[in-house]
């Protein structure tokens, strides 16, 4: 009777899904709830985490409990620690989850509401949370090796070049394109500008706190730290509010784009305790408060979705970025679908910590599941906004205008509706001067968060403080990622760089390590300010290198899944990893291609480039490029995007090939079918910690 | 709920933020190098926390995006 019982409530379940997926996709010229959005997201991650998961754990790495993790096997109390579900559980999740999933969504909205809500939910069921669950899994029963390390001994040293060299490529793009973000939301903004500027001394001061004065005590650092932060915010309305002050922190997107190189290389060469890891504690805490407060305003006051199911823009005409919904939706939301960057986490942390094995299965898939949903509440969040606001907000100066009324104009033109005194009253409403062309997704996030969290604390005269805090939240775990990932890049340049000059790969020599830093800053420093000076808008060039790139790594780290699946001897269950790596190699390689080669001067980098070239000839420049000099500069930009994208589609190729030379050997009988797992010793009886 | 189980309770909760925010776990190590190192002299407080810190910070695999 139980047996039936559950059966009954998952069949109701899938119904429910079903239906909730029927109604988003059927309705048409009217609005709908986003509790329609939540019910299809929810229902469907129960039945996936159910019957996908359980299929991963049992069929295929048949996951034992009585078996010995590494963090058990090899515990030094320091690296390898068994630690509770849970608690991995939520430190898996703070390490996945950053903007990516609340960027990517927003952008997507211009599609309208169905593509991302399809692409968030099937992709994560199918792909994501597969990606991390397989790589976990693999890595625990490999002593926590990492993706690099797997790709090199499961599928050949070419493919573990290929990953090597791919995931520095990932790094400066991922870096350019997150610090593009946070220019474009504190670009002539002194509140947003003096209040992240502020978190710099206050995470100074936890860190000198925790050195000095109460070492190690990092919940009363926190503490104070948010306190703090709080009070910045407050400050920052103040000066914004003086005449004399405000126009000294009223900065352009240029000289912002220098002052976060600066601060990029400056963090990363200073101590890790002085700031990167006070403020790592400090955005962790944030981020995981915002994600609740988010689910609590969205919960709570159920917005309708006042973007339409598809917009006219499906067909590449679109003002955010350029391209077709296929493939562009599937580049453009990466993390919150799958995200080839978690594989790095599910094989670099995570698996020393996991005290059961089984336990894999709730933390690797698990985790994913919990990312989708947030980027799933970016997407309520955007949709939630008219389609006017949405557009003004996010479309770049070129398609819009610069002022209210030819932006509203603009909006018309695409069937929407905007008041043009709406727009001057929402950026009053928030503080600011103006809202129009605020593109990255950051700022059109900070208002949808800003009315939800209004409508529970506050209401309308909160607004300003709700919207202000929700920026400092992106750019507070934005500019940790920057300072974090350009001492990462150094590691990684230094490492590959001792093989030229022996004494550049010394960590703790200062040379070396000023000079790599300056490099890693310099490559992801010129596409961010490439995209500042972009006419198009940067985000539309480098949101799509960000979205292939990530892709690419995820190709990568499916590669590997399904070479370790296939060895093990489980070829018939194969398809779990290769139907996502199947959907993912049309995904980039056709995005690569048209990023290349498009006709579609606003998508293709190369005809964008001879479209310059042919107006340098004919002395008829735009506007918005003023010399010769940076038309050409324009012009060398154009190549180096379309190097850089060429680079990211021959790098698929190289792993997919080595991948399908090593499964074709496997399964033709050529090399044995042997898994290169740690033998299970039962003679390790695994104790509770 | 008594005063003990109180300070327990808040005791544990702290704990369990601090490692999820990913701090190291000085006194688990302690315990870990007397168990199983008997004799050997564990790193001080600050050297364990700075050593830990350096090792997270300096691999990819730590965050995402």
């Amino acid at each position: 009777m139980p047996k039936l019982f559950r059966g009954a409530v998952w069949i109701l379940i899938v119904l429910l899904a079903t239906a909730a997926f029927a109604k988003l996709a059927t309705t048409r010229g009217e609005t709908i709830n986003a509790a329609w959005l939540l019910t299809a997201a929810i229902c469907s991650y129960a039945v996936a985490y159910r019957f996908h998961s359980k299929l991963i754990a049992s069929k295929i790495f048949a996951l034992d409990s009585s078996r010995a993790t590494p963090a058990v096997r090899l515990d030094d109390g320091h690296d390898f620690v068994p630690t509770n579900r849970w608690i991995v559980f939520g430190h898996h999740f703070a390490a996945i989850a950053g903007p990516g999933p609340l960027v990517g969504p927003t952008l997507a909205a211009q599609f309208g509401f169905l593509p991302g809500v399809i692409w968030i939910i099937v992709g994560v069921a199918l792909g994501g949370a597969v990606q991390d669950f397989v790589i976990l899994a693999s890595s625990v029963r490999r002593n926590g090796k990492s993706l690099g390390q797997m790709a090199r001994e499961e599928i050949g040293p070419v493919a573990g070049v290929t990953a090597l060299v791919s995931v520095l490529g990932i790094m400066i793009v991922l870096l350019a394109v997150l610090a593009l973000v946070v220019v474009n939301a504190l670009k002539s903004s002194p509140w947003g500008t003096v209040t992240i500027g502020l978190t710099i001394p206050i995470a100074m001061v936890m860190g000198i706190y925790l050195r000095w004065i109460r070492p190690g005590r990092v919940l009363e650092a926190s503490a104070m730290g948010i306190v703090l932060i709080i009070a910045a915010l407050y400050v920052g309305r103040w000066v914004s509010d003086q005449p004399t002050l405000a126009p000294m922190f009223t900065l352009s997107g240029g000289a912002l784009a220098v002052s976060i190189m600066i601060y990029s290389f400056a963090a990363s060469v200073a101590p890790v305790w002085l700031l990167l890891a006070p403020r790592d504690y400090l955005s962790a805490f944030v981020k995981i408060a915002v994600v609740l407060a988010l689910a609590v305003g969205i919960i709570v006051s159920l917005p309708p979705l006042q973007m339409p199911a598809l917009t006219q823009f499906t067909d590449g005409s679109g003002p955010v970025f350029a391209g077709k919904v296929f493939p562009f939706a599937f580049i453009t939301i990466a993390c919150g679908a799958i995200s080839g960057f978690h594989a790095l986490v599910a094989s670099g942390t995570t698996p020393k910590m996991l005290a059961n094995e089984a336990d894999a299965r709730m933390v690797g898939y698990g985790s994913m599941l919990m990312e989708s949903f947030v980027a799933v509440m970016a997407l309520i969040a955007a949709c939630a906004l008219t389609p006017g606001v949405y557009f003004a907000i996010n479309a770049p100066a070129s398609a819009i205008g610069a002022t209210a009324a030819s932006a509203a104009e603009a909006v018309r033109n695409w069937g929407f509706t905007l008041d043009p005194a709406e727009m001057q009253r929402l950026a009053q409403q928030v503080g600011e001067s103006s809202l129009l062309s605020r593109t990255g997704g950051a700022p059109s996030l900070a208002l949808g968060m800003a009315h939800l969290f209004s409508n529970v604390l506050g209401g309308g005269a909160a607004m300003a403080i709700w919207y202000h805090f929700a920026i400092m939240f992106e750019a507070l775990f934005i500019l940790t990622t920057l300072d974090a990932g350009t001492r990462v890049g150094r590691f990684m340049l230094q490492d590959l760089g001792r093989h030229v000059w022996a004494p550049f790969g010394r960590v703790s020599w200062y040379p070396a390590v000023l000079l790599s830093s300056a490099l890693i800053v310099a490559m992801w420093g010129h596409f961010l300010y490439q995209g500042v000076i972009d006419p198009l808008g940067g985000i539309n060039s480098l949101w799509p290198l960000f979205g292939i790139s990530n892709q690419l790594l995820a190709t990568v780290a499916l590669c590997v899944g399904t070479t370790i699946i296939i060895k093990m001897g489980k070829a018939r269950y194969a398809w779990v990893t290769m139907l996502p790596l199947v959907w993912l190699t049309l995904v980039t390689m056709s995005a690569g291609w048209e990023k290349l080669f498009s006709p579609d001067v606003r998508l293709g980098f190369l005809s964008h480039a001879h479209l310059i070239e042919s107006q340098i000839a004919a002395s008829t420049l735009p506007g918005a490029i003023k010399t010769i000099t940076d038309a050409r500069r324009v012009i060398f930009n154009d190549y180096l995007d379309a190097g850089v994208a060429a680079f990211f589609m021959i790098s698929v190729v190289v792993i997919l090939a080595d991948s399908v030379r090593e499964w074709v050997a496997v399964l033709a009988g050529r090399k044995p079918t042997v898994s290169s797992e740690v033998p299970f010793d039962a003679s390790i009886a695994v104790v509770g910690d | 709920m008594t005063g003990q189980s109180f300070k327990t309770l808040a005791r544990d909760t702290a704990n369990v933020i601090r490692r999820i925010i990913g701090v190291p776990d000085y006194d688990r190590y302690v315990a870990h190098v007397q168990a199983h190192h008997p004799g050997a002299q564990p790193m001080s407080r600050a050297e364990f926390i700075r050593q830990r810190q350096v090792d997270r910070y300096s691999k990819p695999g730590s965050r995402c995006c």
